[in-house]
């Protein structure tokens, strides 16, 4: 396999595969795309490229759409560029019971975005959140880059994303 | 009041998630009971059976039974999976037991292990628990490997097991037991044929056990206090504790670890009562488990064969309230969307079925239904149900009909006077 293609993945991305890699039998590497993917996604700022999808196939020896149908079937996986700040808002029976129709037209309103759009200056990312994100007791609540913030008001959610970078 | 006993023990305690702390409660007793040798493996699967342990997940078929199946003297790899996954809407109990007690669930699953004669498990929790229940859970496993409990030849035993921690990304068909198996293998999360069951056919081909979380966390009490004790707790055929996650409309949402056999009425008492209104409709199993009425629910005790007899199921135990101001036909609306969405696309009735049962539904409450739409509803739904390879066509038919069969007269008035007879004029504005 080409150096060349090696190089799209960083040292810490490859090192973070191999720990994964081990965690399976050595002849069953496969085991290891959904982490490889994972962590190319978050170095990438969010989202994939069919560079960095290959490059994963490349280094786990896969075919490539052994990897491109992963990517395409799981939802945390982002294949067009996104905000880098990734705002996932529960909205499912539980939520929807407890309000949580309103924290999304807040969020809408405040960042000036629909569901599964991203700010113009690449801060923000409003995913159109599909499933029900497990925290129902604390409902409504959301996932902003993959941390919980649970008994949302429409204040909370202006602090907690008022705060980042 | 057996209340957070077992499975929460740890829950209010300092450091909840520590090893230390899980020590100090008596675990590990059990697992290393076994390691000095006084349990055999058919000792430990007689306990369980004896405990009427039950299938936590869902389905709730015995796990006693479940691990006697597995071909454990046979030569070659054998695997002990479990299943944290959760994702079945309203349930959130699971990842309460990676955040506060994932020793428990590292200890059973070595116990699992050692059962059914497994040498490696894997807990694949979903990729969205990837921040504090994963973390918290790969600690538990750390601390463990450290206090020479996990490994080869573990304390000189002649024992192995070794424990990794997976990640999913965000699937919810990944809760099923062989596309949680596809899903390890680094595939998409779609259902195998079954047979062959994961005993004989799991990960890698290789014979498998999957439990859910909870079912694996309830083992070490049971090996440590005897399945009697355990079976005790809870009624006949419904051993021990189940953790129930009320949420919805009430005053005090939570997860609730009673006894199984508690009357509802409890339960819902734990919660602090319905919030904003009388009680309408419960869900009591997750959103695949059809919808009671409030007058058959306030009757059922907590537990499979009550919830099962009253027409639903008790599933993951979550229990979804909802108050006399809710309109049925959207909350239809929003499980059948999710449904449609969850569907991997395998089978035929489940693909179509649930796109079917999606743009009726929302035919219906968005005022544009005919009449015949509701029987037309009532038989995709039955056209579904056991035509598909796995169990998620069944999990979006059962919805619909329990709406159907117990709400009629509100899709009847969606269709004569397209708009909604419950709710306020604001539940009305949004649709």
């Amino acid at each position: 396999m080409s150096q060349n293609k090696h190089a799209v993945l960083s040292e810490h991305a490859c090192h973070e595969i191999d720990r994964w890699v081990a965690k399976y039998p050595p002849e069953r590497k496969q085991s290891a795309v959904l982490a490889a993917l994972r962590e190319v996604q978050h170095e990438n700022g969010g989202y994939l490229t069919n560079e960095l999808m290959d490059a994963v196939a490349d280094y786990l020896g896969l075919p490539a759409i052994a990897v491109y149908e992963v990517a395409s079937f799981y939802s945390m996986y982002e294949l067009k560029p996104v905000g880098r700040h990734n705002i996932a808002v529960c909205t499912n029976i539980s939520c929807m019971l407890r309000g949580s129709d309103e924290i999304v037209a807040h969020i809408e309103q405040k960042l000036g975005i629909r569901l599964g759009e991203s700010t113009a200056d690449g801060k923000f990312y409003l995913k159109k959140e599909e499933e029900c994100l497990a925290a129902c007791a604390s409902a409504p609540m959301m996932q902003v880059d993959h941390v919980y913030y649970e008994n949302l008001t429409t204040a909370e959610v202006d602090r907690i994303l008022d705060s980042l970078e | 009041m057996f209340l957070n006993g077992m499975l929460y023990a740890t829950k209010t305690l300092e450091n909840p998630w520590s090893f230390d702390t899980y020590v100090q409660q008596g675990g590990y007793e059990a697992w290393k009971k076994i390691l000095r040798g006084e349990l055999t493996s058919d000792e430990v699967i007689d306990i369980v059976k004896a405990s009427g342990l039950r299938g936590r997940g869902g389905a709730g078929f015995p796990t006693g039974l479940k691990w006697s199946f597995m071909p454990r003297k046979a030569p070659g790899q054998k695997y002990v999976v479990c299943n944290s996954d959760e994702s079945e809407p309203g349930t959130c109990k699971d990842r309460e037991i990676l955040i506060y007690n994932p020793h428990a669930l590292v200890e059973g699953m070595a116990i699992a292990g050692f059962a059914i004669g497994a040498t490696a498990g894997y807990n694949y929790m979903r990729g969205e628990f990837m921040d504090e229940p994963y973390l918290h859970f790969e600690q538990a496993v750390n601390e463990a490997y450290a206090a020479g409990l996990l490994g080869r030849n573990v304390q000189g035993s002649g024992i192995d097991f070794d424990l990794y921690p997976s990640l999913g990304a965000g699937a919810y068909i990944c809760g099923e037991e062989t596309a949680l198996l596809e899903s390890i293998e680094g595939k998409k999360g779609q259902p195998r044929f079954k047979p062959p069951f994961p005993a004989s056919f799991g990960v890698y081909g290789r014979p498998t056990t999957i439990n859910n979380t909870e079912t694996f966390a309830a083992v070490p009490w049971i090996i440590r206090h005897g399945g009697e004790r355990y079976l005790a707790v809870g009624k006949p055929n419904n051993g021990g504790t189940k953790i129930f996650s009320v949420v919805g409309d009430v005053n005090a949402p939570g997860n609730f670890e009673i006894p199984l056999g508690t009357p509802f009425s409890k339960l819902l008492e734990l919660a602090g009562g319905v919030k904003g209104g009388a009680l309408k409709a419960v869900i009591p199993g997750g959103s695949s488990a059809p919808v009671l009425p409030a007058n058959i629910m306030l009757d059922c005790t907590m537990d499979y064969d009550a919830i099962a007899k009253a027409g639903s199921m008790l599933g993951s135990g979550a229990v979804i309230v909802m108050n006399d101001s809710r309109c049925m036909v959207r909350s239809l609306l929003r499980l059948s969307y999710f449904y449609q969405h969850e569907s991997c696309g395998q089978c035929t009735p489940c693909r179509e079925g649930t796109g079917w049962l999606w743009r009726l539904v929302d035919r219906i409450e968005h005022g544009r239904g005919r009449m015949e739409d509701i029987d037309v509803l009532d038989s995709v739904a039955d056209n579904i149900m056991g035509r598909t390879i796995c169990a998620l066509g069944d999990a979006a038919a059962m919805p619909v009909r329990g709406m159907i069969k117990h709400f009629r007269d509100e899709f009847v008035h969606h269709v004569e006077h397209k708009r909604c007879a419950a709710g306020t004029a604001a539940a009305l504005a949004t649709t």
